[in-house]
């Protein structure tokens, strides 16, 4: 999957992001995401990686085999 | 949900262990890097733990998803409350919350 299809998902949910990505493999399927955002603010980790699995809908897992991902808000 | 049958025995195995780690492979033999990294740092840590390999029940490998709505393996649990994946731990066990959730539960010596 693309790193520009993974950030126009996650820009679509979080308009507000910024996304950093980092490829982990030469095979656009293995990816290192930073998504920060305002929005993450007062929410846990953990529901603030479910709301970025959830701008990323069925494809994590599948089309998107890998994706280490860490959330913060602005500092 | 508890209706579903693998809910139910997914439910048990997170309620009868303290420290439960859904993995792809073995802590000997991990099959991808993500639960490579989980096995590592509960190794650290220093805890024991009991893990699922998930590559070995199809129906736990999914069921485990819509349990903990979580759509990625490894997935820990501590004294059945839903901890998250590798990222997570990683990110609390730099940040030393990961000790204390375990220190707090009294699964190891507070630091």
């Amino acid at each position: 999957m693309a790193a520009t299809e993974i950030e126009a998902l996650i820009l679509a949910a979080f308009p507000d992001a910024t996304v950093e990505l980092v490829a982990l493999a030469d095979d656009d399927d293995h990816w290192q995401a930073r998504v920060v955002s305002e929005r993450f603010r007062g929410m846990s980790r953990v529901a603030q990686q479910r709301a970025v699995y959830a701008a990323l809908g069925d494809r994590m897992g599948g089309v998107l085999h890998a994706l280490q991902l860490t959330t913060a808000v602005p500092t | 949900m508890t209706d579903d049958p693998v809910h139910s025995r997914i439910s048990d195995i997170v309620n009868s262990n303290d420290i439960v780690l859904f993995m792809k492979g073995t802590p000997l033999f991990p099959q991808c890097g993500f639960s490579n990294l989980a096995t590592r740092i509960l190794e650290h840590l220093g805890v024991d733990y009991e893990s699922v390999d998930v590559l070995q029940d199809q129906a736990i490998r999914q069921g485990i998803k819509s349990f903990s709505d979580w759509p990625t393996i490894p997935q820990l649990y501590v004294k059945g409350e839903f901890v998250g994946g590798s990222d997570i731990m990683r990110e609390m066990y730099e940040a030393g919350e990961l000790q204390q959730l375990l220190a707090d539960q009294g699964l190891i010596a507070a630091a």
